[in-house]
């Protein structure tokens, strides 16, 4: 580390990482594991609203299979890579995922399933519904877009 | 008893595709370490336009780029399955617009003021163990059970 001195109003000079030269195969495999996650949503039909909603009224349980089958790989995913390997294959660290369960995780959880219930949209299928040509998925995609705005206008950074 | 009455349109698409989600989260954390929830990105992408303190957070600046490129993955890998496996049938709602932005406007609030979704919370949280995401996820299968139903009822069974 250099010892230049950094004013307050000035952005930090970036440090070289030894992950930097991988930056264009993170993206790459970045890229990948987002096109599997939404070519899962699709073949599991969650891109469409009608059979969330449908799971939701008790009438098609396969969401329960859909969501048993992404948890079962992610555990063996989170758990066991970090014990197998010591770093990720193209980074130097693995990021740390901890939940806190507080008023806010509370509040937002229930709304959340209020908005879900209502339209049968969540964040990944309103995103990945539009590479499927769904254009109305744009209306869900705006307001959860707005609605994002407007929690973090309101909240405390 | 029959399990499959549970299943009227088939259980192997649900399963086949979850184990795929499921691939495309481990993938991601095995390789880059990244842990890939979707709702952050709604954030994260805000930070470029808005520079409120809440926006500007590393957490989001950092994490930006990276979420988009996840994201534009998300609308590539159905693109694949739209034009590989759907043949390109029009896909529609079936939902008047009304009810995806004001279900969106909650969804994407009460997921930001939770910091987690279907697949923050539901997948990495629970891939995680983590019990608060566990907390989360039975509170919103909750309000979404009772939201459904309800809206349901009041609808006549029409919506």
């Amino acid at each position: 580390m250099s010892t230049a001195k950094q004013s307050p109003g000035m952005p930090a000079p970036r440090t070289p990482t030894a992950a930097a030269p991988h930056s264009a195969a993170k993206a790459v495999v970045t890229l990948l594991a987002g096109a599997l996650f939404g070519f899962g949503l699709s073949l599991s039909t969650m891109i469409q609203p009608r059979v969330v909603l449908g799971f939701l009224r008790f009438e098609d349980w396969g969401l329960m299979l859909v969501m048993g089958g992404a948890v079962l790989v992610a555990l063996l995913g989170y758990q066991l890579a970090p014990r197998l390997m010591r770093r990720p294959v193209l980074d130097d660290h693995f990021h740390a995922h901890h939940a806190a369960w507080n008023r806010d995780t509370a509040v937002g959880a229930a709304l959340f399933g209020v908005g879900w219930g209502l339209c049968g949209v969540c964040p990944g299928p309103a995103i990945a519904g539009l590479g499927a040509g769904n254009l109305e998925l744009l209306w869900a995609l705006a307001g959860i877009a707005l609605g994002a705005l407007v929690q973090g206008w309101r909240a405390q950074a | 008893m029959n399990l499959l009455t549970l299943f009227p349109h088939g259980w192997q698409h649900y399963l086949l595709g979850g184990l795929l989600i499921g691939t495309g989260v481990a993938l991601l954390f095995v390789f880059t370490g990244r842990v890939g929830g979707m709702s952050t990105v709604f954030s994260s992408t805000w930070s470029w336009a808005v520079q409120r303190p809440f926006f500007q957070q590393p957490r989001f600046v950092g994490s930006r780029s990276w979420r988009l490129v996840y994201a534009l993955g998300l609308v590539l890998g159905a693109a694949v399955w739209w034009l590989g496996w759907a043949e390109g049938a029009p896909q529609s709602t079936g939902l008047p617009a009304w009810q995806l932005l004001v279900g969106g406007f909650f969804v994407g609030y009460g997921a930001r003021l939770g910091n987690g979704c279907t697949s923050g919370h539901g997948i990495c949280g629970l891939g995680w163990l983590q019990l608060p995401s566990l907390l989360a996820v039975l509170t919103f299968m909750a309000t979404a059970f009772m939201t459904a139903n309800l809206f349901a009822l009041l609808a006549g069974g029409q919506a």
